[in-house]
């Protein structure tokens, strides 16, 4: 008996002592994750970029203050994780969030992470440092805070001008890594240094990322692959079928249409497919301040003759969500309710009751079916920004508008939107966190950079303020709900639809989650493990 | 012969400084440059920081300047950076000349060797069932887009064998090298063979014809001896030429298949770099391509004399 005893404490030992061998169902370490890329990004820089071909190969070099729960599909604040940080408490009346960092963390050279990095981050995100970013995007998502201070090495705080709760929604968004200080804005586009589960090994232009697991990693026994290789394949085509024939483990997140979708089940059904909201709504954009459209009855009127369901059909065989600014539950966390949503003109289910008062609005404005109104639709010249322009134009013909498309280059979209050198426009709006304060400052605020209609409504934006500042949550949604419903009656981006998109990946890799509120925060892979 | 070669050596650099002015200004003339691509990628823009972009890279300044930039460091070998990547273009063109003209040679020789030896059978052959079949061919090469055929190999491919000649950027072998570039070589090689083969054809009757193979025949030789030593041999300056022309023209089939194989070449870099307007990389990749077709020319050119004894390149 005593034998017995001594062999199974002997196989438990040698069990412990391999930290390779698993159990069924249990996480094993190695194995490179094979996926392909879209497209080539610019440069390695998240805080550069605007675009998830970024965040999603460079998100595991890094680590933020907090993050959102890497297993959990849905963004809030209940799913916030602190990272590099060990705690948080909000002090001050809530005018001041300080972090209590990890210690012992390092650099992927070798250098100690600080305070005084997260300091330096958030310095040149706010444009106070010496050091400037290329480019920066996102500096109004700091517009609130006054200043950072470090109390040591491992604390530092956020002092803000007034108390703003979102502010750790937008520090957990894979857009929000902390940098180091000792490396140049330059070197981080080209060979960026993080924290994070993977170091960066190459870049090759339109060619090839490679990360390599970091062995020294803070939080022991991650990432469980040995790295990860994003091949570029900018044609789609290839690309899945790359993925069918088993070059690649999993496709690109969220980059496979709903009809591809079916195509690439029936030839690899064994693959798991997830269909999610992406959280960037298809929008019109209205220049609103040249005829016809600063007539506010002609906006109206285009707005009242969208038949979303239609452009949702036929887009995505049914699956996509009318909603409006924010994205619709149960996946969005702040859109309106149906009821709600459904009592703002031109979004009631009945699309020709819709028309025929649209139809007035415009014979109002001196149109009707002898004499139509004549416009150019602009759009970029991407099949996402052009199949729901053609869609938009022939909705149009239903209300005496005469719509002609003109597709634009994209290196011309922007200067052209900068000069108001268009009358509608076809526009995709990505939100990198589900949050209103996000949403709202960045593409409705008065003068902000990413408003390009220029509406500005100043009853609207001390509303932007009062939901900004409230810290009861319910509260703070019927808030972000009236704000909602009032941008759409005033046709200040015309919603039309919000995306879903598909992502798939071979039945041995686990430990994915695709985020169902954002496409941009969910690309750690720290978790993620081969089971073969 | 001496004379000759200077003269069509000045002619050459005359060429490509032609070709160096009219690269920089077309790209200029196109609008929208690579500040106007960070920031519609970014969705804003701060007109302090795409000052200051544009400053860096140095095309806020006057067109001559600029021009003379990049001219006078492409005579010293200094290529300058890459916009996007920021590093030297160099480094990033040159991995991926060997790719490119692996790819091209492959297709050239497919080219030469299918469709000079079909052109040759269809013309002695010729109004026989074979010659219709092999000009049904031919026509099938030149009207199918290769970005057509290359996704149907791919999809068939996958479809029958699940598997894909996709780019292989590490072959261990030799075979497994041959094997990356073979499909993608042959869908490029395609359309150039039928073209090679419609002109050695129509080129090969018309010698055919002539008096001094009926003279050959009739002096006992044999048919093998007369279509390959006595016609073809006359018939093939205008096969070289064609050749030399399909070798320039060939940068047009490759970008669309290396973009269908996904192979890292310099026709699909170059798309992307016009693309994003990397100015430094579009700049001198086009200048590279330019010397290399000058010179494809100046080969062609001289071997006219290799094949035709008669052709002497005098003053």
């Amino acid at each position: 008996m005593r034998s017995v005893q001594a062999l199974a404490i002997l196989a438990a030992l040698s069990l412990l002592a391999d930290p390779t061998t698993t159990f069924a169902g249990e996480p094993k370490q190695g194995g490179i994750l094979r996926m392909y890329h879209r497209d080539s990004p610019g440069n390695a820089s998240i805080h550069e970029g605007a675009t998830y071909s970024i965040n999603v190969p460079f998100m595991g070099v890094f680590n933020n203050l907090v993050i959102y729960d890497q297993h959990v599909a849905q963004n809030s604040p209940d799913a916030l994780r602190p990272e590099l940080a060990e705690s948080w408490t909000w002090v001050n009346d809530n005018k001041t969030l300080t972090f209590k960092l990890r210690q012992g963390i390092k650099w992927h050279d070798g250098k100690p992470f600080t305070s005084a990095d997260v300091k330096c981050t958030f310095d040149m995100l706010m444009g106070k440092s010496q050091q400037k970013f290329r480019q920066n995007p996102r500096k109004a998502w700091y517009n609130e805070v006054n200043d950072i201070s470090t109390n040591g090495d491992l604390e530092v705080s956020f002092n803000l001008k007034r108390p703003q709760p979102s502010l750790l929604a937008l520090l957990a968004s894979g857009y929000t890594p902390v940098y180091p200080c000792h490396v140049s804005p330059g070197d981080m586009r080209t060979n960026p240094i993080g924290t994070g589960p993977f170091k960066f090994v190459e870049f090759k232009a339109n060619e090839s990322i490679k990360l390599v697991r970091n062995p020294d990693y803070w939080k022991k026994g991650r990432p469980y692959l040995d790295g990860i290789e994003y091949t570029i394949i900018t044609n789609r085509s290839t690309a899945i079928l790359a993925f069918v024939a088993g070059k690649f483990d999993m496709t690109f997140p969220t980059h496979i249409t709903i009809p591809l979708l079916k195509d690439l089940k029936s030839q690899a059904p064994n693959a798991t497919c997830v269909v999610e909201p992406t959280n960037v709504s298809t929008n019109i954009i209205v220049n609103s301040s040249a005829a016809p459209f600063d007539n506010i009855d002609i906006r109206r009127a285009m707005a009242m003759a969208l038949d979303r369901k239609s452009f949702i059909q036929i887009m995505f065989e049914g699956q996509g969500d009318v909603g409006g600014t924010m994205l619709p539950p149960p996946q969005g966390l702040w859109g309106m309710p149906k009821d709600m949503l459904e009592s703002i003109p031109g979004y009631g289910p009945d699309v020709n009751k819709n028309r025929e008062e649209a139809k007035k609005l415009m014979q109002k404005a001196g149109y009707g079916p002898d004499k139509h109104l004549a416009v150019k639709v602009s759009t970029r010249n991407l099949a996402e920004y052009r199949d729901p322009a053609v869609i938009l134009i022939d909705q149009l013909k239903s209300i005496y508008i005469d719509g002609e498309l003109d597709v634009v280059e994209t290196a011309n979209w922007f200067p052209k939107v900068a000069r108001k050198d268009y009358m509608l426009g076809l526009n995709l709006t990505g939100n990198a966190v589900d949050d209103p304060d996000q949403s709202f400052y960045e593409n409705y605020s008065c003068g902000s950079e990413r408003n390009y209609t220029n509406y500005c409504n100043k009853e609207i934006e001390k509303l932007f303020d009062a939901q900004s500042q409230e810290t009861d949550a319910g509260k703070r949604k019927k808030l972000v709900w009236d704000i909602d419903k009032k941008l759409q009656e005033d046709v200040a981006r015309p919603i039309i639809f919000h995306a879903r998109a598909g992502t798939c990946w071979q039945p041995y890799v686990k430990g994915i989650t695709i985020m169902s509120n954002s496409s941009y925060n969910g690309f750690r892979y720290e978790d993620v493990w081969l089971d073969k | 012969m001496f004379a000759y070669l200077v003269r069509r050596l000045f002619l050459m650099l005359v060429t490509l400084f032609g070709i160096s002015i009219v690269i920089f200004f077309l790209l200029r003339v196109v609008p929208g440059n690579i500040v106007d691509i960070l920031f519609a990628a970014a969705g804003y823009v701060d007109p302090a920081d795409k000052a200051n972009l544009e400053k860096e890279l140095g095309i806020d300044q006057p067109l001559m300047v600029q021009y003379w930039h990049w001219i006078s460091g492409f005579l010293r070998g200094d290529f300058g950076y890459s916009y996007v990547s920021e590093k030297p273009a160099l480094q990033e063109i040159l991995p991926r000349i060997p790719i490119t003209a692996r790819l091209a040679g492959l297709a050239l020789l497919f080219s030469a060797s299918i469709g000079i030896p079909l052109g040759v059978i269809s013309a002695v052959k010729q109004g026989t069932r074979l010659d219709y079949v092999l000009r049904v061919i031919s026509l099938s090469g030149l009207s199918l887009p290769s970005f057509w055929l290359g996704l149907l190999i791919l999809t068939a491919s996958v479809a029958m064998f699940g598997q894909m000649p996709i780019f292989n950027p590490n072959p261990q072998t030799w075979l497994e090298a041959f094997a990356t570039y073979a499909v993608p070589a042959a869908v490029v090689g395609f359309r150039s063979s039928a073209l090679t083969m419609r002109i050695t054809r129509s080129s090969m009757l018309e010698v055919l014809r002539q008096d001094y193979i009926r003279t050959a025949r009739a002096k006992g030789a044999s048919d093998a001896s007369v279509n390959y030593n006595h016609a073809l041999k006359n018939a093939i300056l205008p096969v070289i030429t064609v050749i030399g022309i399909e070798a320039a023209f060939l940068i047009g089939g490759l970008i669309v298949t290396e973009t269908v194989f996904n192979i890292p070449g310099v026709a699909r870099f170059l798309v992307e770099a016009i693309r994003w307007r990397d100015y430094p990389i579009v700049q001198n990749l086009v200048m590279f391509i330019a010397v290399v077709v000058v010179f494809a020319n100046f080969t062609v050119d001289m071997l006219y004399a290799v094949f035709d004894p008669r052709i002497r390149f005098t003053d």
